[in-house]
């Protein structure tokens, strides 16, 4: 399935690019992520396990368990400081 | 009626967004408001400028949520939240959350509720620039936690 995947803040810049279109064939967030992680040096140090890395399905916090769907929006990002 | 969250460049001017809040309420007793504004000093470092980088569409959805939830859990008749993006300067204002209801406990609750809310769930990441460079700003652990007396899990790790 096709999945639309976003990056922001300093995930962002160690990825090297806001967004990325995937052809996948995992089921959830966590496998998504794996996948990504084996992807390039810059994802493995962006996306590693142990980061403080928050999670949203189409633009919805989740965790890792959330299982994807066709076309579905997945975006990783590092803890919130707005406000 | 105006829209219930705004995320814009441009400034706000309070006292015309507490006009329109309670415009044509006459239930309205009291409205507590809450005004962020950037400091000029960060982890003991003078900070330069900050940039608000957000997630377009996810912010909007998280803050509707939130109020929506204010709504339901205390006694008010509206709210309104306006975050800043872009490029800020030490003094200028970032966050305006503001609230009405008959009698000031549940408005003071509600802003505060919102704030704390919106601290810890709304995408928005700060970037300042100090003498040293640009950073991300951390994520506050007292920022969970001020969420956590609300009876609400902090996001997960």
């Amino acid at each position: 399935m096709k999945v639309n995947i976003r990056y922001f803040a300093s995930i962002r810049e160690a990825v090297g690019q806001g967004s990325e279109q995937r052809e996948t064939a995992s089921l959830t967030l966590a496998a998504l992520r794996d996948e990504l992680l084996a992807l390039s040096p810059a994802h493995a140090q962006a996306l590693a396990r142990g980061k403080p890395v928050r999670m949203a399905l189409d633009q919805l916090m989740s965790d890792e368990s959330a299982l994807l769907h066709e076309g579905c929006e997945v975006a990783f990002f590092p803890p919130v400081t707005g406000g | 009626m105006t829209a219930r969250v705004a995320i814009q460049h441009q400034d706000f001017e309070l006292s015309v967004e507490i006009a329109a809040l309670r415009l044509g309420d006459a239930r309205v007793g009291a409205v507590c408001s809450f005004v962020g504004t950037v400091r000029d000093r960060n982890e003991g470092d003078a900070v330069a400028t900050l940039e608000l980088e957000h997630y377009p569409g996810m912010t909007e959805k998280s803050i509707e949520a939130m109020i929506d939830a204010a709504m339901a859990r205390f006694d008010i008749y509206a709210a309104r939240v306006v975050h800043r993006v872009g490029l800020l300067q030490p003094m200028d204002q970032i966050v305006l959350v503001a609230v009405t209801s008959a009698h000031r406990g549940e408005s003071f609750q509600a802003c505060e509720f919102l704030m704390d809310y919106l601290k810890t769930q709304a995408p928005f990441w700060k970037k300042e620039v100090t003498p040293a460079g640009a950073r991300w700003v951390d994520a506050r652990v007292s920022d969970d936690a001020a969420l956590a007396r609300w009876g609400l899990p902090a996001p997960t790790a």
